[in-house]
C-alpha cells in the first residue's frame, strides 16, 4: 500500500507547530499504525532528520499511553481500538491520513504528537480512590457484592485513561473519563463513604485543569476506545447533584 | 560477594511470623524524617510507595512514563493467584507453596516463596477494599479460574483485564497520597544510576525526558521496581519502553544479577507477522482453560483447520501430560509447540504457529459463555490478525514474555548494596527458573503492599544516615558520568539507527540463548554480542539534541545497556550445565525431551558480580536449602 501522511510536526509547547507531509510507500495491511510510522522514523533518522514524537507503550491497547487524532478522530476511524491497535487494513491504497496530537485545552502539546495529559492524574488525586490504607482490609468474601453491581463496576473501570473522550469532545470536556471512576466507586460498597465528597472534589479538580462541560455531543463515548457508556455521565450528574443536596 | 540471604530461623510456617517481630521499628512520628525513593510505578512500586507514604515516610516516586498508570504490569490478563481456598478444592497455603517451588523447577528460595504465599490471601482483601472489581459469582462472592501449573482454581480475575485493575487500585492508592502530598510523584523521568556512598546507596540520578536535565535525588534508601529485561530478545510481550537500564546501571554500581538467564517463554503469543512488527501480543494463558491446543499429525498439511479430520490431529499436551493437558507450565507448553514446529508440523504461513481451538468448548458450553470468559481477548486477536476465532482456530506461538532472573535480594528484598532494595519482577527471588502463571501479580503485589513496608523500616531503624545533599561529590561524579554517557552517545554520528542495533542484538538472542540453548550456541552468541556493541559505539545516530524530548536518544540510552547485559545472560546460561524450568540446556535432556536438572551441582543461585564492560563477571553462588520440600523430578504427566 501507498499511504500519503500529513502529519503536525511541533518542536516545543512553544513552537507554533505546522503539517509536513511525508510518503510511506511499502506499507503492509498487517502493520499496525504505530508500526507504519517507525519504519517512518528510522527512515527519517538515517536521512538525519528528527522523527516524529509520539506516545505509545504496550502496543496491546491497555495501558492508554497512545494517543493521536488520525483523520480528526481521537484513535482513528476504527470503533473500540486504540491508535496501537488499528491497522493499515482499515485504510485504502492511495489514501492521504492527517495525524496530529489530542486536542483539547487541558492536553498542553509537549511534542509532535505528545501531549502533557498530568490533568488526569490530578483528577484521581482529588478523590479516584477509596481512602483504605494497606492491611486494614477485611476478608474479600465478607462483603458480597451482586454480579449486577460488579459487571457495572467493571464495565465503568475498563477506562484506560488515554485522554480520547476530551480530545474528541467539541467542550474539551472531561466528563466521561471522571464519570467512569465516580461511577465505578459509587457502584460499589467500597466506594460510599467517601462517595459525596469524591463526586464534589473530582469534579472541581476537572473544571480547574480548564476542562469544558457536557452539552451532550456524545463524541466521548463514539473516540471511546473502551466503549464506555455516557450512562455513567447522567449518573455522575445524579451523584454530583445528591451530594450537593445532601452534603454531610 | 556476601550473598546472606538473611532467611529466619525457625520452622517454615513460623519465619515469616517471627521475623515480623524481631525487625526493628521507626517510631510513627520518625517516619517522616526518612526519605525512601521508588523506582518504577508498575504493581510492586506503586504499592510500595503507596504503602510507605501511608505509614509516614517521605517518597518520591518516578516513571518515565507520562502518568503512573501507564506501567506494563497493566497489560497482565489473566489473573492473580491467592490461596483463599474459596472453591473449597483443597487449596492452601502449603500448596501455593509447593506448586510455585515446584513449577520454578527447585530454583528458588523456600522461605521467600512460602511468604508469598502466605500473604497472598492479604492481597485479595487489599484489592477488594480497594473497589477492584474482580469477577464474582451470582451469589455476590468471588469468582476463580485455573491457570497453569495448578489443580485446584485460585486465580482471581477481572475479565481479561487483571493487571490493569490491579494496577489502577494500586495507583489510586498512590494518587491519593499524592493529593495528601506525602508522595512527590516524578513522571517523564529515567534513572541514570544509583549514587552509593559510605557502602550505602542513598540516592538516583534521572534524566528528564522532557527536557534532557540530568538531575540528582538523595534519599535514606531506595526500591528498584522497574520490571523485568524481556525486552533484550528485541521482540516480546513487553511494552516498547521496557527495558534493564536501571537493574543493569544498579549491578554496575555492586548490586548482584541473579539468575539472568531465566527467562520465560509465554506459550500463547500471536505469531510474528512480518519484518515491521514491534512486539508480540499475548494471549492469555487462561485461554487455556477452554481452547485445545493442536498441530496437524503430518508434516506440511496446508489444509484449513476445519479440513483437518479430528483423527488427523494431534493435541500434543493432551497427549504428553495428561493429567495438566493444556494447562501445563509455561516452559513445557513452550517448548512443546517449537518441538512440532520443528518437526515441520507448524501452521502458519512461516510455519511457527500451533492452534489454539474453541470449536470443542462452544459447543458445550455456548458461544456466550466464552465470549463472556474471553471477549476482549478474542476481539484483540482478530483486530491484530483479522480472523474470527470463534470461527477458525487461533494461532499462536511461543514469545519471550517475563524474567525471572533480576537483581539478587536477600529476604529482606535488599540487594547487596545496602539500602537498594528491589521489587516484583526486578528481584529474582520467588519463581526459580520459571514462573507459573497469575503469580507475577501476586509477587509485585506481596512485594509492594506486605513485605517491603515492613522490611525497610528495618533496614531505616538500624542504618541511622549522614545528613547530604546532591552537592556531594559522589552525586556530583554520577551526574557527570550521565551526562558523558549522553554526550558519548549524541556525538557518535555514525549510520545505524538504536532500534536496528536493538533487532540485531535480538535475533542473537533468540537464536542462541532463546527457547532452547546449547554450548556452541551461546559461545556463538558471547562471540556476538560484544562485535554487535562494538559497532554500536562506532556506528550509531542519534538525531536532535539532549535539551529536548528525544526518543531516538531514550532509546539508544536502553539499546546501550541490553548490548552489555546480553553477554552476562550469555554468560550465565553457559555456565549453567543443566536444564530447569525455562533454561533448557539442549545438552541436557531425558530421552523424552523433558528438562533434565542437575541437583548437586547447581541447586544455587549463580549471582553476578560486574568487572567491567566486556570482561566475564564472577559468578557467586548461593545454596538453595530445601528443607521441607524433597527435590523431585518436576513431572505433569
Amino acid at each position: 500500500m501507498k499511504i500519503k501522511l500529513i502529519v503536525w510536526r511541533q518542536n516545543s509547547p512553544t513552537d507554533k507547530g505546522r503539517f509536513e507531509t511525508y510518503n510511506c510507500d511499502e506499507v503492509s495491511p498487517d502493520m499496525s499504525f504505530l508500526e507504519m510510522l517507525d519504519i517512518l522514523n528510522e527512515k527519517l533518522i538515517l536521512q538525519g532528520q528528527e522523527p516524529i514524537a509520539f506516545d505509545h507503550d504496550c502496543r496491546e491497547g491497555i495501558c492508554g499511553a497512545c494517543s493521536c487524532t488520525i483523520n480528526g478522530v481521537p484513535h482513528g476511524p476504527e470503533k473500540a481500538t486504540t491508535t496501537c491497535q488499528l491497522h493499515m487494513r482499515k485504510f485504502k491504497d492511495g489514501d492521504s491520513i492527517y495525524v496530529e496530537p489530542f486536542r483539547a485545552k487541558a492536553f498542553p502539546v509537549i511534542r509532535d504528537l505528545i501531549v502533557d495529559r498530568g490533568a488526569y492524574d490530578r483528577i484521581i488525586a482529588a478523590g479516584g480512590f477509596v481512602s483504605v490504607n494497606t492491611g486494614g482490609a477485611q476478608d474479600a468474601n465478607a462483603l458480597p457484592i451482586s454480579k449486577h453491581y460488579a459487571d457495572l463496576a467493571m464495565d465503568a473501570a475498563a477506562c484506560i485513561g488515554c485522554g480520547a473522550c476530551a480530545a474528541a469532545c467539541p467542550n474539551g470536556a472531561a466528563m466521561l473519563f471522571t464519570a467512569a471512576k465516580i461511577s465505578q466507586l459509587a457502584f460499589l460498597p467500597q466506594g460510599q463513604p467517601e462517595r459525596k465528597k469524591r463526586a464534589i472534589a473530582m469534579i472541581k479538580q476537572m473544571e480547574e485543569e480548564g476542562f469544558g462541560a457536557c452539552t451532550n455531543y456524545y463524541e466521548c463515548e463514539a473516540a471511546c476506545p473502551k466503549e464506555i457508556s455516557v450512562r455513567f455521565i447522567a449518573k455522575m450528574n445524579r451523584e454530583y447533584m445528591m451530594a450537593r443536596m445532601f452534603s454531610e | 560477594m556476601n550473598l546472606d540471604a538473611k532467611v529466619p530461623s525457625g520452622a517454615l510456617k513460623d519465619k515469616w511470623d517471627n521475623h515480623r517481630f524481631e525487625m526493628k521499628l521507626i517510631n510513627p512520628a520518625n517516619k517522616r524524617k526518612y526519605k525512601i525513593i521508588v523506582v518504577g510505578t508498575g504493581l510492586a512500586g506503586a504499592s510500595a510507595a503507596a504503602s510507605f507514604a501511608e505509614l509516614g515516610y517521605n517518597v518520591e516516586a518516578f516513571t518515565y512514563n507520562d502518568s503512573p498508570r501507564r506501567a506494563h504490569s497493566i497489560a497482565a490478563q489473566g489473573g492473580i493467584n491467592a490461596a483463599k481456598n474459596y472453591q473449597n478444592d483443597g487449596d492452601s497455603i502449603w500448596r501455593l507453596f509447593y506448586d510455585t517451588v515446584k513449577g520454578g523447577d527447585f530454583r528458588s528460595r523456600e522461605a521467600n516463596v512460602h511468604r508469598l504465599a502466605q500473604v497472598s490471601a492479604n492481597i485479595i482483601d487489599q484489592c477488594v477494599a480497594q473497589g477492584v472489581p474482580f469477577a464474582r459469582e451470582y451469589g455476590g462472592l468471588l469468582d476463580n479460574r485455573s491457570f497453569g501449573g495448578a489443580q485446584v482454581s485460585r486465580t482471581f480475575y477481572a475479565r481479561g483485564q487483571t493487571g490493569q485493575q490491579l494496577l489502577l487500585g494500586a495507583y489510586s492508592a498512590l494518587m491519593r497520597q499524592v493529593g495528601l502530598n506525602a508522595v512527590k510523584m516524578h513522571v517523564r523521568k529515567e534513572m541514570m544510576d544509583i549514587v552509593v556512598i559510605d557502602g550505602r546507596c542513598r540516592g538516583i540520578v534521572t534524566r528528564d525526558l522532557v527536557t534532557g536535565k540530568i538531575e540528582s535525588h538523595v534519599a535514606d534508601a531506595v526500591c528498584l521496581a522497574t520490571g523485568g529485561y524481556a525486552n533484550v530478545f528485541y521482540l516480546s510481550t513487553n511494552a516498547q519502553a521496557c527495558n534493564v537500564t536501571s537493574t543493569y546501571r544498579a549491578y554496575k554500581k555492586g548490586a548482584a544479577f541473579a539468575n539472568p538467564c531465566f527467562t520465560q517463554i509465554h506459550p500463547t503469543c500471536i505469531p510474528v507477522s512480518g519484518d515491521h512488527q514491534s512486539k508480540l501480543t499475548l494471549m492469555s494463558e487462561s485461554l487455556r482453560n477452554d481452547g485445545r491446543i493442536w498441530v496437524p499429525k503430518n508434516q506440511g498439511d496446508k489444509r484449513k483447520p476445519a479440513d483437518i479430520p479430528e483423527e488427523e490431529r494431534d493435541y500434543y499436551l493432551e497427549r504428553k501430560y495428561p493429567s495438566f493437558g493444556n494447562l501445563s507450565p509455561r516452559d513445557i507448553s513452550s517448548r512443546s509447540a517449537k518441538q512440532v514446529c520443528d518437526e515441520g508440523r507448524g501452521i502458519s504461513a512461516t510455519g511457527y504457529g500451533v492452534y489454539l481451538d474453541f470449536a470443542e468448548s462452544i459447543g458445550r458450553l455456548g458461544k456466550h459463555v466464552i465470549e463472556e470468559r474471553y471477549g476482549n481477548l478474542f476481539e484483540m486477536y482478530e483486530r491484530i490478525t483479522d480472523e474470527n476465532p470463534y470461527e477458525t482456530p487461533m494461532m499462536i506461538y511461543p514469545a519471550a514474555h517475563y524474567t525471572m532472573g533480576g537483581l539478587w535480594v536477600d529476604y529482606n528484598l535488599m540487594s547487596t548494596v545496602p539500602g537498594l532494595h528491589v521489587l516484583g519482577e526486578a528481584n529474582f527471588s520467588d519463581h526459580g527458573a520459571n514462573r507459573l502463571g497469575a503469580s507475577a501479580l501476586m509477587q509485585g503485589l506481596a512485594d509492594g503492599y506486605f513485605v517491603i513496608p515492613y522490611t525497610i523500616g528495618n533496614y531505616l531503624a538500624q542504618n541511622k544516615t549522614d545528613k547530604i545533599g546532591t552537592d556531594h561529590e559522589e552525586f556530583k561524579k554520577a551526574e557527570a558520568e550521565s551526562t558523558d554517557k549522553i554526550t558519548k552517545l549524541m556525538n557518535i554520528k555514525g549510520k545505524k539507527t538504536p532500534n536496528a542495533f536493538h533487532r540485531e542484538l535480538g535475533k542473537v538472542m533468540w537464536d542462541n540463548v532463546g527457547m532452547g540453548r546449547n554450548e556452541a550456541g551461546l559461545k556463538k552468541a558471547l562471540v556476538e554480542i560484544p562485535k554487535i556493541r562494538e559497532e554500536f559505539w562506532n556506528n550509531l545516530t542519534v538525531t536532535g539534541t539532549n535539551e529536548n524530548l528525544n526518543t531516538v536518544l531514550e532509546k539508544a540510552n536502553r539499546v546501550a545497556d541490553f548490548l552489555e547485559f546480553a553477554e552476562v545472560l550469555a554468560h550465565d546460561a553457559l555456565e549453567r550445565d543443566e536444564s530447569c524450568g525455562a533454561h533448557f540446556r539442549e545438552e541436557h535432556q531425558f530421552p523424552d525431551g523433558e528438562a533434565m536438572r542437575n541437583d548437586e551441582k547447581f541447586a544455587h543461585v549463580a549471582a553476578w558480580e560486574y568487572t567491567g564492560v566486556g570482561n566475564k563477571p564472577i559468578r557467586n553462588t548461593e545454596p538453595l536449602v530445601y528443607e521441607n520440600i524433597h527435590l523431585a523430578v518436576r513431572s505433569y504427566k
